[in-house]
């Protein structure tokens, strides 16, 4: 049991030697047609997910039993922390979120390993090869920069503590649901350099792996949505999405991903784009790296990032360089020998498509722009400023709209040629509606109508415009609705989900500030909020003053909200524990300032304190419609199109080989 | 279903975009490479002084030892001095003090100190127990004219030359490193050029 | 470790004013914790919004409107004094920028130095465009059949 962190670090040396065998064998293997090579990919697949999950059960052990002899543990844990946290202290900070990262990274490559038994092997083990190639960097990254297992001697009596940010529900969630998604974006990556490694791209094989690509992008769908549900209640400052550059760097992938799923589409029903779909893939892999990159190397300035070492940062970059440098070579000189797919009209979904890919990269590369210009400018030594929401919004808003306004007409579209009229005349009635539905919002709306009426109006248009597709198909000849239909009208109705929940809160929340004495009642939206005082509290490694703020609406008592602000006891760190209500059409959020009055103020001893009430309408509905578009994506990965054996599908018209 | 290939594509469209996206992606390497060697740098996160090389703020404030008296900017012109901002609640303020006290007591400059938001009593009784380096004590209460000074916190330390124009701002604990490579060397330069 | 070290002050400072009545034995800030009073909500709007685009000083990438901070605290005041003088936001902002640079604004001032900043984005759209135009025109070139009623979705 003493010894314990030491097998962790054996064990990710040997998980190291392994990703080494898959990487370097079947690659070779594959090459060289050597059949013995090239079976080494599954099982070496395998035995690393033993050996890496084997490491991660390690260093949970040390949290749980409290091991304060291991550094890592004695930094983000504290004898007083609850059992549960000391679970997810494990990915608390760099080294234990890096291990989670590996972990989920040998539990892709497993899982590529069992599942692709109707790809050939030399395929296979192409694919695995170059995962096995991403584990080489990431396990060394551990193994030699950010060993988990560091021992610290002497043993200190009593951790630091985790975060007090950390010790709640949303962290149970978020690092592993958000890398179960940035990580599974490794999948297509690696069929994407596999097939460019081999020449060509065969249409069959991309079809195995679009489900993949939908499960990753769901998974990251939802941890991003995780992570902005978990700023909101957790911060105290009633925000949901802030373009902080860590925010920054899990959205940039989730766009990339949003395009990738929308060409590779195109290539395995028509075998067009089969170039930008290689290219899409190993962006939003790459953005991903960079992602982790950023986050963890000290190059920007955020409170998330974790604590940062230029020898680390220095680390990431090379891997980084090689993986992205390497990739985008390797299409440089490979792409141009993909067959090109059939022709299309300039009327077809094909341009929709191409436009749809085109804004989405170009939200991506504006993100990029404003999360880098600060370290630009402090390079070009143009002094230091900030690129903040008033840039982010403004601009993706922008690129957004046409998006938003084709969207309907995707679904409706033919391939290769579309008479314009047909998806115009079956849409136009619905594009009226949504318009008069603004014009009625725009009138009824307490506050900022110009807003409201944008939101009610796009959400409308993108909702109806699914529906319309819903009911031709419906209608029509009694052809199936199949799953990959089913997950795309889910993923679009989360679209319009989303437009309400966002658009609507920023311009109806209202929030007040002020000093209240207990039995002071103030009204805010339809709301009345009755501040009944503060007393003292206890938690496990807190204290903490509760306040209790009744809500009222209409005269009736609605909800006894407890905002707190606590005290913990290891580093004295002071959080605000905001009191939320949540409702289908809007949250009622009230938070504590600081108590006022001086010592011998009568303020004081009367109980007086600064408190701040928000209310905030729809707001649930973000998440909400983040909810339907990660549902959609898992959905539409159920197709039995990607479950046919492949022998089935040769030879049916519409195939490109 | 065939279709008749396509006549292969110009050579020079592709071959610029794959000169211009490996530049792209050199600049790129290079930009994070900047980003990765700066971060080691202990004021990575200090902001920049936009009043560097501009008359310092207009100032009328009074003095810690002297309430009734007050002293502004004017009075203090004519030849160089040091502000250093300090409070009784910073604790990296007591880290700086015997630095500080070494380079007052070296006499080269005068060295002014700036109590922000302090209670008198807390100031005084802070500089009783460490000692006071300071040739006067300026007392901001409320903290309003730091703001003209682009203060943000403590501790903080401003050169002001005899004309009045700030020269150089460090924000932080002062060292001696930073007190013989920047400030003695810049006020060198300072009397060198008069 | 040196990271935590240079932000001990800051820290101390945000948190100083954030302890329990109980603990005012220990020096502090001085600092009145009285929310800022608005004469009406048009004012109280305009406030929220100004503040929402000027950033902490101080902060790890926090707004001036939420941040906890002394500084941010001193300069809100600051900023609303400023709005009762009768100044203008542009004033405003021109104010803070004149003390603490331009990074206290979250929205990036339109310059040449961050001409690619506002303009990049237009010109990646633009040239896409270009790029998307081409590929149609070229693929529509070749002979395209009329799709059945029947095509796959």
């Amino acid at each position: 049991m003493q010894a314990l962190p030491e097998l962790g670090q054996v064990a990710l040396v040997l998980a190291l030697l392994v990703a080494l065998l898959q990487a370097a064998l079947p690659l070779a293997g594959a090459q060289r047609g050597n059949a013995a090579w090239i079976a080494v990919a599954r099982p070496a697949a395998y035995v690393q997910l033993l050996l890496v999950a084997g490491a991660f059960a390690v260093l949970t052990t040390a949290f749980v039993a409290q091991d304060f002899s291991v550094r890592y543990v004695a930094e983000n844990s504290n004898s007083l922390l609850p059992l549960v946290y000391r679970y997810t202290a494990v990915w608390g900070a760099h080294e234990g979120s890096q291990l989670l990262w590996a972990l989920i990274l040998a539990g892709w490559t497993a899982a590529v390993a069992r599942f692709s038994r109707s790809l050939p092997d030399e395929v296979v083990a192409r694919v695995l090869g170059v995962m096995g190639l991403v584990s080489i960097g990431f396990l060394s990254f551990l193994i030699f920069t950010s060993n988990p297992f560091a021992r610290l001697l002497p043993a200190v009596a009593e951790g630091r503590d985790l975060n007090p940010l950390l010790q709640d529900p949303g962290m149970i969630a978020h690092p592993p649901i958000l890398y179960l998604g940035y990580v599974g974006f490794v999948v297509p990556f690696a069929f994407a350099v596999a097939a460019l490694v081999d020449g060509r791209m065969d249409a069959r094989w991309l079809r195995w792996t679009r489900p993949w690509t939908n499960i990753a992008w769901g998974f990251l769908t939802c941890g991003i949505a995780i992570g902005s549900w978990w700023a909101y209640y957790e911060l105290g400052w009633g925000g949901w999405w802030f373009w902080d550059p860590v925010e920054n760097a899990s959205f940039m992938p989730w766009l990339a991903g949003a395009a990738l799923l929308h060409s590779q589409a195109a290539t395995e029903k028509r075998g067009s784009f089969r170039g930008w779909t290689v290219l899409l893939a190993i962006a939003a892999f790459s953005l991903s790296l960079l992602g982790t990159f950023l986050v963890r190397s000290g190059v920007l300035t955020s409170v998330h990032a974790f604590a940062a070492d230029p020898a680390r940062g220095l680390f990431i970059l090379v891997f980084l360089a090689i993986v992205i440098g390497g990739s985008l070579l390797l299409y440089a000189l490979r792409a141009p020998r993909f067959e090109p797919g059939a022709p299309f009209a300039t009327s077809s979904r094909e341009t929709l498509l191409l436009a749809n890919n085109l804004l989405l990269v170009c939200a991506c590369g504006m993100v990029l722009l404003g999360t880098l210009y600060p370290l630009l400018a402090d390079a070009l030594d143009l002094g230091k400023i900030s690129v903040g929401p008033p840039y982010f919004g403004f601009l993706f808003v922008l690129l957004m709209a046409p998006l938003v306004l084709l969207l309907p007409f995707g679904p409706l579209t033919k391939w290769q040629r579309e008479t314009a009229s047909r998806p115009l005349a079956m849409l136009a009635p619905w594009l009226a509606l949504a318009l008069v539905l603004g014009a009625v919002a725009y009138f009824f709306a307490p506050q900022g109508p110009w807003k409201t009426a944008a939101g009610v109006a796009a959400s409308a248009w993108v909702a109806l415009g699914t529906l319309r597709f819903v009911w031709t198909r419906v209608r029509g000849s009694g052809r199936a609705f199949t799953a990959e239909m089913l997950g795309m009208v889910l993923a679009h109705a989360g679209i319009a989900v989303f437009l309400v929940g966002a658009l609507l809160v920023e311009a109806q929340q209202s929030q007040r500030e002020l000093a209240m004495k207990p039995g002071q009642t103030v009204e805010l939206g339809g709301y009345a909020f009755r501040f009944e005082g503060v007393d003292e509290a206890r938690g496990p490694n807190y204290l903490s003053d509760r306040g209790h703020v009744q809500v009222l609406r209409d005269g009736e008592p609605l909800v006894l909200l407890h905002p707190e602000k606590r005290a913990y006891a290891s580093g004295g760190q002071v959080m605000t524990e905001a009191g939320i209500h949540a409702g289908p059409f809007a949250d009622v959020y009230v938070a504590l300032g600081e108590p006022l009055g001086a010592a011998d103020d009568p303020d004081r001893a009367a109980g007086a304190w600064a408190v701040r009430v928000h209310v905030k309408p729809f707001v649930r509905w973000i998440w909400l419609g983040a909810a339907l578009m990660a549902l959609g994506g898992f959905v539409a990965a159920t197709d039995r199109r990607f479950r046919r054996r492949v022998a089935e599908r040769a030879g049916v018209a519409g195939e490109a080989a | 279903m065939n279709q008749p290939i396509e006549p292969a594509a110009p050579k020079r469209g592709p071959r610029l975009a794959v000169v211009v996206g490996a530049l792209c992606f050199i600049g790129f390497v290079a930009l994070l490479s900047y980003g990765v060697l700066q971060s080691g740098r202990g004021d990575r996160e200090a902001l920049p002084s936009p009043l560097i090389g501009k008359p310092a703020p207009q100032f009328s404030l009074p003095l810690l030892h002297e309430p009734g008296r007050n002293v502004s900017a004017k009075d203090l012109a004519g030849a160089p001095y040091v502000l250093n901002v300090w409070g009784s609640w910073c604790p990296e303020c007591r880290v700086e003090h015997p630095v500080l006290t070494r380079f007052a007591l070296s006499k080269r400059v005068r060295v002014v100190g700036y109590n922000l938001k302090d209670e008198p009593e807390d100031a005084l009784r802070w500089l009783e127990q460490f000692g006071n380096p300071y040739m006067l004590v300026l007392a901001d209460r409320d903290g309003r004219a730091a703001i003209d000074w682009g203060i943000y916190g403590a501790p903080e330390t401003f050169l002001v030359d005899a004309r009045g124009i700030v020269r150089w701002k460090h924000v932080g604990a002062l060292d001696d490193a930073v007190i013989d490579g920047q400030l003695v060397p810049l006020l060198r330069k300072l009397e060198a050029g008069r | 470790m040196s990271r935590a070290a240079r932000w001990l002050p800051a820290c101390l400072l945000a948190f100083a004013l954030l302890l329990p009545a109980a603990r005012h034995a220990q020096a502090q800030v001085v600092d009145d914790p009285a929310p800022l009073q608005f004469h009406d909500e048009a004012e109280e709007a305009r406030f929220q919004a100004l503040t929402h685009e000027l950033r902490c000083v101080m902060c790890q990438n926090q707004s001036l409107a939420d941040s906890n901070a002394q500084i941010a605290h001193d300069l809100r005041r600051e900023v609303l004094d400023l709005m009762r003088q009768g100044k203008s936001d542009d004033e405003i902002v021109a104010f803070l920028v004149q003390r603490y640079g331009e990074f206290v604004r979250y929205k990036p001032a339109m310059e040449p130095a961050t001409w690619l900043l506002w303009f990049g984005p237009a010109l990646l759209l633009l040239g896409g465009g270009v790029l998307v135009a081409r590929i149609v025109r070229a693929r529509g070139r070749r002979e395209v059949p009329v799709p059945g009623e029947d095509q796959e979705w």
